[in-house]
């Protein structure tokens, strides 16, 4: 009911500031708020960066705060209303709603962020994250002492449990030993509760944080429990300097300035685009050189040179899953689709995916 | 499972109940006055919010709680008056209240959002809502103040037939409620994850509304209310980290649906809801009948 109305008060504000026809709309769903420092942010870094390389040629507008339900559905309709030519929607359980919207609007373009299904007018688009998950992996895999990650995750969706999957298959490949404990908090964003699940992890004997969800908090309660921590989607040194290794960053600008000038240009077309750090899209922030040995931030260097120029995958075989069962054969990389749908932990990560 | 483990988890659930038992305990003052503010929310985040900016400029962690507290005051006495004075709707002024703080407290924080603190540790907090569920709970059953309290709460027109000053008591009901919100949302900001975020009590003042009707208006059941929920919360963390299979969905619900059985339980029977509920409460005072 709040957040109708805060959204609701948002859209008011930005009705009113959009009253001329010329430029090409463009509008955002955002699950957060801009200011998360975290997965919102960087889709409103990327936004500005949109605007900042268009110019006049478009005017852009967000609805923060929209919850993945029915109430998604009124925002995105509200973006369809007011003339929008181009709406994001930047969260993956927007996908029924998007799709709900965008049947009774087909000459407005739609784009959703990590999804997986396309239509005439919705185009899908994500980054491959799991790249960044794997060095996180390998750097986590040399640096800890107890043998223990904790894991922070968000919803159990493909998405959240390739990051799990990438993680753990690089962090044992260097240290057989290590054992991930995951709590799953069921929200993108709640401080609070980020903080309780770092803290239970770190007291269940973690000493490295990783995190699926969208605020510094974990890695704030890591730098006060002494424990290393990797941030999310932005750089998040400046919160926990002390714990901080590295983040994944996820860069949006380029895609989301292409994707308007194609509106303009009037030669948007529906697809689907998963890009990595071969095109930019993902990013690690710089490494942190007082709490890792030079030789470490090497091998990740070298990791990324390798990840980029396609010599290393991730999810190269042989991968088993929990059952044993042989799920990527030797020599072979998992494909694009198995990925993408990917509900599975890989084999020695205890306990199961919440369905 | 050894003896630091069970320690940790403990820390952990005091440190995460805590803002609960301010907001649940400063709800269940005003609404024992007959007075019922939806604003719980709102009033935390602006209490939040201003802490931490205070913070930032001042440094001061006394000037930072003693602000947010009087920001509390402020945003109380601001629904205290239009429900007090001009007879509005309780109900929807609370809401109003609660979209208001939102708005307000977003478009303060909006250029100390990232800020770096010094977060405070939370154990005089933790130990100081003990003591006011304690001090609470002997105001308004062993001194003569909490039993005029209570009587304007059940019924005003007695209480004021017998010469009590029903706004007064009310008002200042309201402001107290108000304060603890404002305090449960200041030590969310400044102890329990120190940073400003939009919207970051994340639904805790809904909670702490459920918990005064959990609670069936006791200050103790606050308390005990407070630790249930927190400590089932945390315990399910605990499950899931050793690795054990556990529907972590049903514990995100699991507050509303205890608060939905007990308000079964308690409308089931007249009598029980006479014992529980406050008689006036969200009934406007007309001075003059």
């Amino acid at each position: 009911m709040i957040r109708i109305i805060t959204f609701l008060s948002t859209f008011l504000v930005f009705a009113f500031g959009s009253a001329y026809a010329d430029p090409k709309k463009v509008g955002f769903i955002y699950i957060g708020p801009p200011g998360d420092h975290g997965w919102t942010y960087m889709h409103d870094v990327g936004r500005k960066y949109m605007e900042s390389q268009l110019g006049d040629s478009i005017t852009t507008t967000y609805l923060e705060n929209i919850p993945e339900n029915a109430d998604a559905v009124r925002a995105i309709r509200k973006l369809a209303d007011s003339g929008h030519d181009l709406i994001f929607t930047t969260s993956f359980n927007y996908m029924d709603q998007t799709h709900e919207v965008a049947k009774d609007f087909p000459d407005i373009k739609f784009e959703h962020a990590t999804g997986y299904i396309q239509a005439d007018n919705v185009a899908t688009y994500s980054a491959r994250f799991y790249e960044g998950r794997m060095i996180e992996g390998h750097i986590a895999g040399h640096m800890t002492e107890t043998n223990t990650i904790g894991y922070i995750a968000s919803f159990p969706i493909p998405e959240v449990v390739r990051g799990i999957n990438a993680f753990y298959l690089a962090a044992s490949k260097v240290n057989p030993d290590i054992k991930m404990k995951i709590i799953w908090v069921f929200t993108w964003y709640d401080p609070g509760k980020e903080a309780d699940a770092a803290n239970t992890l770190i007291n269940q004997g973690a000493d490295i944080i990783v995190q699926h969800t969208d605020t510094y908090a974990p890695c704030q309660a890591a730098q006060k429990a002494g424990v290393y921590a990797f941030g999310q989607a932005s750089n998040q040194e400046e919160f926990c300097p002390d714990s901080h290794l590295t983040s994944i960053e996820d860069i949006w600008g380029p895609y989301y300035a292409e994707r308007a000038k194609a509106i303009v240009d009037g030669t948007w077309s529906s697809g689907d685009t998963w890009d990595g750090m071969d095109k930019g899209m993902v990013v690690m922030s710089p490494y942190n050189t007082k709490l890792m040995p030079a030789s470490l931030i090497q091998e990740a260097v070298n990791m990324e040179v390798g990840i980029k120029d396609g010599t290393i995958h991730p999810f190269t075989g042989p991968i088993y899953n929990q059952a044993g069962e042989l799920v990527v054969p030797e020599g072979e990389v998992a494909p694009d689709g198995m990925l993408l749908g990917m509900n599975f932990y890989v084999q020695g990560i205890d306990g199961e995916v919440p369905q | 499972m050894n003896f630091d483990l069970i320690l940790g988890i403990l820390q952990i659930v005091l440190i995460a109940t805590t803002p609960l038992v301010f907001a649940g305990i400063g709800e269940l003052v005003t609404e024992k006055s007959g007075v019922l503010n939806l604003g719980v929310e709102g009033m935390m985040l602006v209490g939040a919010v201003s802490a931490f900016i205070i913070l930032v400029i001042t440094g001061s962690y006394f000037l930072a709680f003693f602000v947010s507290i009087i920001s509390g005051i402020i945003m109380s006495g601001l629904f205290a008056f239009l429900v007090l004075f001009l007879m509005s709707n309780q109900i929807a002024t609370g809401l109003a209240l609660t979209i208001f703080g939102i708005g307000l407290s977003s478009m303060l924080g909006k250029q100390y959002i990232g800020t770096p603190i010094d977060g405070l540790s939370p154990w005089f907090f933790v130990i100081f809502s003990f003591l006011i569920v304690f001090l609470v709970s002997y105001f308004f059953y062993k001194t003569k103040a909490g039993l005029i309290l209570r009587a304007v709460g059940e019924s005003h027109n007695s209480a004021h037939a017998l010469g009590y000053s029903v706004i007064t008591i009310r008002f200042l009901s309201i402001l107290f409620g108000g304060s603890m919100c404002a305090l449960a949302g200041s030590y969310i900001s400044i102890c329990y994850a120190p940073m400003w975020q939009e919207g970051m009590t994340a639904g805790r003042g809904w909670i702490a509304l459920a918990l005064v009707v959990f609670a069936t208006w006791k200050p103790e059941r606050v308390l005990i209310g407070a630790y249930i929920f927190g400590g089932v919360t945390i315990l399910q963390m605990n499950l899931q980290a050793l690795g054990l299979r556990f529907p972590g969905q049903f514990f995100s619900m699991a507050p509303y649906v205890a608060t939905i059985i007990v308000l079964v339980l308690i409308s089931s029977n007249k009598l029980r809801i006479k014992l529980s509920a406050p008689a006036s409460l969200t009934l406007p005072f007309y001075k003059g009948r």
